[in-house]
C-alpha cells in the first residue's frame, strides 16, 4: 500500500466510525427533560440592589442569628462591603465583622495596616455591596468535594450535607467568592443556603426580610411573573466574577467596576 | 475561635470568610509525596532500564519509598477537620474531584510497590524461614519471625535459578508499571492544585509536570542522602569488624562503592532539578508575559512579599547552589550531602511557596494573608497544623524505614 492509499483509507475509516460512534453519546436525562419544556419548575435566584443597601447590617445579624453563629465568631454567611473609591481614584474596600455592626465611622478597617480615616471631601463615591453564596449553576465547589457532601439541589440550591462533610476545604479553596469557611462547631464546611429551610416552607430568607430597604430579594427564575425574575430578565443587572465560568445566580443591580 | 483564625494575620481588604485553611500539612503532603515517587523512579531506573550501576541503591530506594508511603497519606489525615471520615473518600469518593482519584492512585501505587518489594525479597523470606525452620531450639523472637517470614513467602517456596528468573521478571514489569503510577500519583497531586481556577497562583495546566519533575529530584536527593548516611555508618561498622573477621569488605571498598553509586545518580538529579527548574521558569515568565487580571497580586506575593522565600531560597539556595554542587567536577561525599540537603530544602520551599503563597493574597485581589507558623502549640489544633506536627511527619518515615529494614534488609543481600 501506498502513502496516499494509506492516507485515503484511514480518512474512511474514521469517517465511517464516526458516524456510529457520535449514536453512543450519552444524553442527562435532565437536559432531556429541560428540552421539553417541563423541567423543574423552580430555580431560586437573588437579588442585590446596591442602591438600596444602606450598610446597617441587620442583614448580616438577621442571618447569624438564623444560622446559629454567635456574634462574635469570625465568619459569616452574609457580609456588606464598603467601598470608597476617592478622588484621586484610589479604591478604600472593608467589612468589619462581616459589616454586621453597621458601617459607623469614617475609618477604613484595614486589618493589620489599622484603621484610616477618609473624610467626606476626598470621597468621590461610596456604596455598599451585600454577598453571600452565588449558589452557582455551575459550582465549582460541588465539583471538587472529594465525598460528595456538598450538593445542588434540583431547584438550584447548594448545600452541605453535615453528616458527610470530612473537612478537608477543598471547596473552600475552589469558591472564588470567599463565601465558605468552617463551622466552629460542626467542624464542616459552612455556607448560605439560601435559608433553604425557610424557602421551601413559602418564607423569605432571614436577610431579605431583615433589609429595611429591600435591597435583596429572592425569587424563582423560572416564573415569569415573579417580580425578581422580571427585574433580572428586564433589568441591567451584572453578576461577580463572570470570568471563573460559574454562573452565579446573585445578580446584582446596579454593580460598580470597581466591586471584587 | 474558627479554623484558621489563630494562625492567619489579614492585611487590607480580605473576604470575611478568608483564613489560611490549607497550612504546613498541605505543604508536607505534595512533599511526602514526591519523596515517594522520586525515590521508586529512582529504583527503576535500575530494574527497567537495566543501569547496573544503580544496583546497590535502587533496593535501597525502593524499601525507602514503601516506607515514606504510609507518611505521604498522614498529613492529609492530620489536617482534615473530621479524620474519622478520611475513608470516605475511598468508600463514597465524588469522582468530578482530583481528590477522589487519591484512593485508587493510592492505593494501586502501593500495591505495585508491595508486590515489587516481594519479588526482590521472596528468596531472602524463604531462606530466613529455612534457616530458622533447621533450628532446632527457637526462642519466642524467633518462632514468631519463623511465622512472619513463611507468611511472607505466600506460599511461594521455591528458589530454584528457574523460579528466581520468574521472581527478576516480575520485578521488571512491576518496576516498569510502576513508573507511570509513581508519576501519576504524583501528577495527580499537581493537578489537585493546578485545577484550581479560583487559585491565581495555582492554576496552570503545568502544575502535573512541575511536580513531577520535583517529585523525581527530592526522592532522588533523599535516597542519595540516606544513602550516604547508611553507608557512612557502615563504614564505622566494617572497620571495627574487620578486626575480628577479614574477609569483610573494607571501609575503602565501601568507599568505592559509595561515591560510585553517588556519582551516577547525581547526574540523573541534575537533569530532573534542571527540567524542573525550566518548567517552573517557563510558568513565570508565562504569567508575567500574559499578564492576567490576578497578576498584579500575583506579581506583589511573587516579587516583593514571599521575593526571599522564592528567588532567594528556593531558586538560589535550593536550586542554582546544588546545581552548580553537583554540576563542578571530582564530586566529594560532604558536597554531595550538601548539595542534597539543599535540593530538598528547596524542594520544601517549592511547596511551601506554592501552597502557602498561593493563599497569601486574598480571592478579592485587594488584601494579603500571612500565615503565623504555631511554633508551640497551645491545643491539638496548633499542633497537627503547627511545626511539631509537621516535624512529625518528617520523622516517620525514618521510624518505618527503620522497622521495615529488619524485615526488607537494604544492604544485607549484596554483601
Amino acid at each position: 500500500m501506498n502513502r496516499r492509499d494509506f492516507l485515503k483509507n484511514s480518512i474512511t475509516v474514521i469517517a465511517g466510525l464516526a458516524v456510529p460512534l457520535s449514536a453512543l453519546e450519552l444524553v442527562n436525562p435532565r437536559s432531556l427533560l429541560a428540552g421539553k419544556g417541563d423541567g423543574p419548575a423552580l430555580r431560586w435566584a437573588f437579588l442585590v440592589d446596591t442602591q438600596a443597601c444602606v450598610g446597617c447590617g441587620f442583614c448580616v445579624k438577621a442571618c447569624k442569628t438564623e444560622s446559629e453563629i454567635p456574634n462574635e465568631i469570625n465568619i459569616t454567611r452574609t457580609w456588606v462591603e464598603r467601598y470608597v473609591v476617592t478622588r484621586d481614584g484610589k479604591t478604600f474596600v472593608d467589612s468589619p465583622r462581616g459589616g454586621g455592626d453597621g458601617f459607623t465611622t469614617d475609618h477604613i478597617d484595614l486589618n493589620e495596616h489599622g484603621r484610616q480615616e477618609i473624610t467626606a471631601e476626598k470621597i468621590e463615591k461610596a456604596f455598599f455591596v451585600p454577598k453571600l453564596c452565588n449558589h452557582c449553576d455551575n459550582p465549582a465547589c460541588v465539583q471538587v468535594c472529594p465525598v460528595g457532601a456538598t450538593y445542588q439541589t434540583p431547584d438550584g440550591v447548594v448545600l452541605v450535607d453535615r453528616k458527610h462533610c470530612i473537612g478537608c476545604a477543598y471547596c473552600i479553596m475552589a469558591c472564588p467568592y470567599g463565601v465558605r469557611s468552617f463551622h466552629p462547631v460542626y467542624k464542616t464546611a459552612e455556607k448560605c443556603t439560601f435559608c433553604y429551610h425557610r424557602i421551601t416552607r413559602g418564607m423569605k430568607t432571614a436577610c431579605v426580610d431583615a433589609c429595611p430597604f429591600g435591597a435583596r430579594k429572592i425569587g424563582n427564575l423560572r416564573d415569569p411573573d415573579d417580580p425578581v425574575t422580571k427585574t433580572i430578565m428586564s433589568g441591567r443587572v451584572g453578576i461577580l466574577k463572570e470570568q471563573y465560568g460559574t454562573k452565579p445566580q446573585v445578580y446584582y443591580l446596579a454593580l460598580s467596576r470597581e466591586v471584587k | 475561635m474558627v479554623h484558621g483564625e489563630v494562625w492567619t494575620i489579614k492585611e487590607l481588604f480580605v473576604y470575611p470568610n478568608e483564613y489560611i485553611y490549607w497550612t504546613i500539612q498541605i505543604v508536607m503532603y505534595p512533599f511526602m509525596t514526591g519523596l515517594v515517587a522520586g525515590a521508586f523512579v529512582l529504583s527503576s531506573l535500575y530494574h527497567v532500564f537495566g543501569i547496573k550501576q544503580l544496583k546497590d541503591i535502587a533496593r535501597f530506594s525502593l524499601v525507602f519509598s514503601f516506607a515514606l508511603l504510609p507518611v505521604a497519606m498522614i498529613p492529609l489525615q492530620l489536617h482534615l477537620q473530621h479524620p474519622e471520615r478520611g475513608i470516605e473518600v475511598m468508600l463514597t469518593p465524588h469522582f468530578t474531584s482530583a481528590i477522589a482519584a487519591f484512593g485508587i492512585a493510592f492505593s494501586t501505587y502501593g500495591m505495585i510497590v508491595a508486590s515489587e518489594l516481594w519479588f526482590v525479597y521472596r528468596k531472602h523470606f524463604v531462606e530466613t524461614a529455612l534457616a530458622l525452620k533447621m533450628k532446632r531450639s527457637k526462642s519466642l523472637a524467633e518462632r514468631g519471625q519463623y511465622l512472619l517470614f513463611s507468611a511472607l513467602t505466600l506460599g511461594a517456596w521455591d528458589i530454584s535459578t528457574h523460579a528466581l528468573e520468574k521472581d527478576e521478571r516480575g520485578v521488571k514489569i512491576m518496576a516498569t508499571v510502576g513508573i507511570p503510577v509513581a508519576c501519576l500519583l504524583h501528577g495527580y497531586a499537581g493537578f489537585i492544585f493546578g485545577s484550581v481556577k479560583a487559585n491565581a497562583l495555582w492554576t496552570t495546566p503545568l502544575m502535573p509536570f512541575i511536580f513531577i519533575c520535583s517529585a523525581v529530584v527530592s526522592g532522588i536527593a533523599l535516597c542519595v542522602l540516606c544513602y550516604i548516611v547508611t553507608m557512612e555508618i557502615r563504614k564505622l561498622i566494617a572497620g571495627w569488624k574487620r578486626k575480628n573477621d577479614p574477609s569483610l569488605p573494607s571501609p575503602a571498598e565501601l568507599r568505592t562503592v559509595e561515591m560510585h553509586e553517588v556519582t551516577m545518580t547525581a547526574r540523573y538529579l541534575v537533569v530532573a532539578l534542571l527540567a524542573a527548574l525550566g518548567l517552573e521558569l517557563l510558568d513565570l515568565l508565562f504569567r508575567d508575559y500574559a499578564k492576567f487580571s490576578s497578576w498584579e497580586i500575583v506579581r506583589s506575593i511573587i516579587y516583593g512579599k514571599d521575593f526571599v522565600n522564592i528567588f532567594v531560597i528556593q531558586y538560589g539556595l535550593g536550586n542554582l547552589v546544588p546545581l552548580t554542587l553537583f554540576l563542578l567536577p571530582r564530586l566529594t561525599v560532604r558536597r554531595a550531602v550538601l548539595g542534597t540537603l539543599l535540593v530538598l530544602m528547596g524542594v520544601f520551599m517549592m511547596r511551601w511557596n506554592l501552597v502557602i503563597g498561593g493563599q497569601a493574597f486574598s480571592a478579592s485581589f485587594a488584601g494579603y494573608m500571612h500565615y503565623d507558623l504555631p511554633v508551640i502549640p497551645h491545643d491539638v489544633e496548633s499542633f497537627k497544623e503547627g511545626l511539631l506536627g509537621a516535624l512529625l511527619v518528617g520523622v516517620l518515615p525514618f521510624i518505618f524505614f527503620w522497622g521495615l529494614n529488619k524485615i526488607f534488609p537494604v544492604f544485607k543481600c549484596e554483601e
